[in-house]
């Protein structure tokens, strides 16, 4: 942001601070994001790769230890604030880190569907739409008003559930602001075992601050995500660092 | 010089197309259900845009009032004009809604905050639906057959110069007042 541009938005750092502890699995999160963010039901074609999925939710099993432990992993766009991969290779200028929210926004209007982001995200965060999106009969009337459909030949990612951010900054200007605060995207809400903690990085007084110690998948790679973790399993911390994969066999023998 | 003669006859029927004829392909007329003179209400009601047009405490705005608020003041015919009787025999005692066509209708991927704009900013409603509130009746709705997109959108005239406020609500437009106030909204401001 150039210096002549003014605004009376406080700047924020919206992240996450997901509890692999707490986290059962049940994937409430992962369709309240469908419902929230129109996401339409995938055909029969679909599968895992091509799929539109804005948060997906992983099981990961401990291979080393004696007792078997498994635990879930919920994983959408991570924000990454250092040299964000997909604003980096996007040659359509279609990603960008908003400097007044942290998120990482995606303009389905301007992406030709190159998918150059898709390979870049180290989270394999993004999806492509194949097709244009269609809902069974009826269906259209449970679709949410404040967010567009995506077309065919575009790819999307969670945006931190917009909508309601410009709810909440709507909600806000009334009182004669223009800081939406602290709102509450759709997976936190969803959750019933509350395991998303969603909050300002920048906020010293904020939920994200007094999470305690917090570790970000793949944190080696210096992209800096605001979508954090926490647990008490020490191979889940380990696990991150090689982002899910298994150890190395000599390490697993030694 | 006859070449010349059929250069410009061949230049005068391109450009009376382009600035005229196409516009009347392009474009397709759409009356209003109505007869609503904005002009009566605020004069002799002494009505405020506010008082129709309200933005809720929640900052949504209702845009189009419901027949509901019509029928508060219109329970009864107000005046001996056909249209106020068909408002109230067609529209207010069964409770039907009005399919008004909006002229400033943007496409589904633009959010516009009247909260952010009205409340906050305190902009008029003027700067940028000109005088509609000042008319006095509800001029034909025209609706562009290849974007389904209000023809306001665009501006009444092909050649976007000379703009009047209300005239033109495109990305453009938006844009060069948000240039001229030094106000940056980001894309996802904007857009869903």
């Amino acid at each position: 942001m150039s210096a002549t541009q003014k605004t009376s938005r406080t700047p924020r750092r919206y992240g996450m601070v997901i509890d692999l502890d707490r986290c059962t699995g049940c994937g409430a999160c992962v369709i309240a994001c469908a419902a929230e963010n129109n996401v339409a039901p995938g055909a029969a074609r679909e599968n895992d790769r091509n799929s539109i999925s804005l948060l997906r939710v992983f099981t990961l099993n401990n291979p080393t230890a004696a007792g078997r432990r498994t635990a879930f992993l919920p994983m959408m766009c991570m924000q990454c604030e250092h040299e964000t991969p997909c604003v980096t290779v996007c040659p359509q200028q279609a990603v960008e880190l908003d400097v007044l929210s942290g998120i990482v926004e995606q303009m389905p209007q301007r992406c030709l569907g190159c998918r150059y982001c898709m390979t870049a995200c180290p989270y394999h965060a993004r999806s492509f739409n194949w097709g244009d999106p269609s809902w069974p009969a009826g269906m259209e009337a449970t679709l949410n008003p404040a967010v567009a459909p995506r077309m065919r030949g575009v790819v999307e990612k969670c945006d931190f559930c917009q909508s309601r951010l410009h709810a909440a900054q709507d909600a806000a200007a009334v009182n004669g602001s223009l800081d939406p605060g602290i709102y509450t995207p759709a997976c936190v809400e969803a959750c019933p075992t509350q395991a998303i903690t969603f909050g300002d990085w920048n906020d010293p007084e904020g939920a994200l601050a007094k999470s305690g110690e917090t570790f970000a998948w793949l944190e080696g790679l210096g992209t800096q995500p605001k979508v954090r973790y926490r647990s008490g399993q020490n191979w889940l911390h380990e696990m991150a660092e090689r982002g899910g994969a298994a150890p190395a066999k000599e390490e697993r023998h030694g | 010089m006859r070449v010349l003669i059929a250069f410009l006859l061949g230049l005068a029927g391109s450009l009376a197309f382009g600035w005229w004829g196409f516009p009347q392909l392009l474009y397709q007329r759409e009356p209003q259900p109505l007869q609503y003179n904005h002009k009566i209400h605020i004069e002799k009601g002494s009505m405020e845009c506010s008082s129709c047009h309200e933005v809720a405490a929640d900052g949504q705005f209702a845009g189009i009032p419901r027949t509901a608020s019509c029928g508060a003041c219109h329970a009864e015919p107000l005046g001996k004009t056909e249209a106020e009787k068909i408002l109230v025999t067609s529209y207010v005692a069964p409770e039907r809604e009005l399919d008004w066509k909006v002229y400033s209708r943007q496409p589904m991927n633009v959010r516009f905050s009247h909260a952010v704009h009205v409340n906050k900013a305190a902009m008029k409603c003027e700067e940028c639906h000109g005088g509609r509130g000042s008319a006095t009746a509800a001029e034909p709705f025209y609706r562009n057959r290849v974007t389904g997109e209000s023809r306001n959108v665009w501006g009444p005239r092909m050649i976007r110069v000379g703009l009047k406020p209300g005239e033109g609500m495109k990305m453009s437009d938006c844009e060069s007042c948000h240039e001229q106030k030094g106000v940056s909204a980001g894309c996802l401001g904007c857009h869903r």
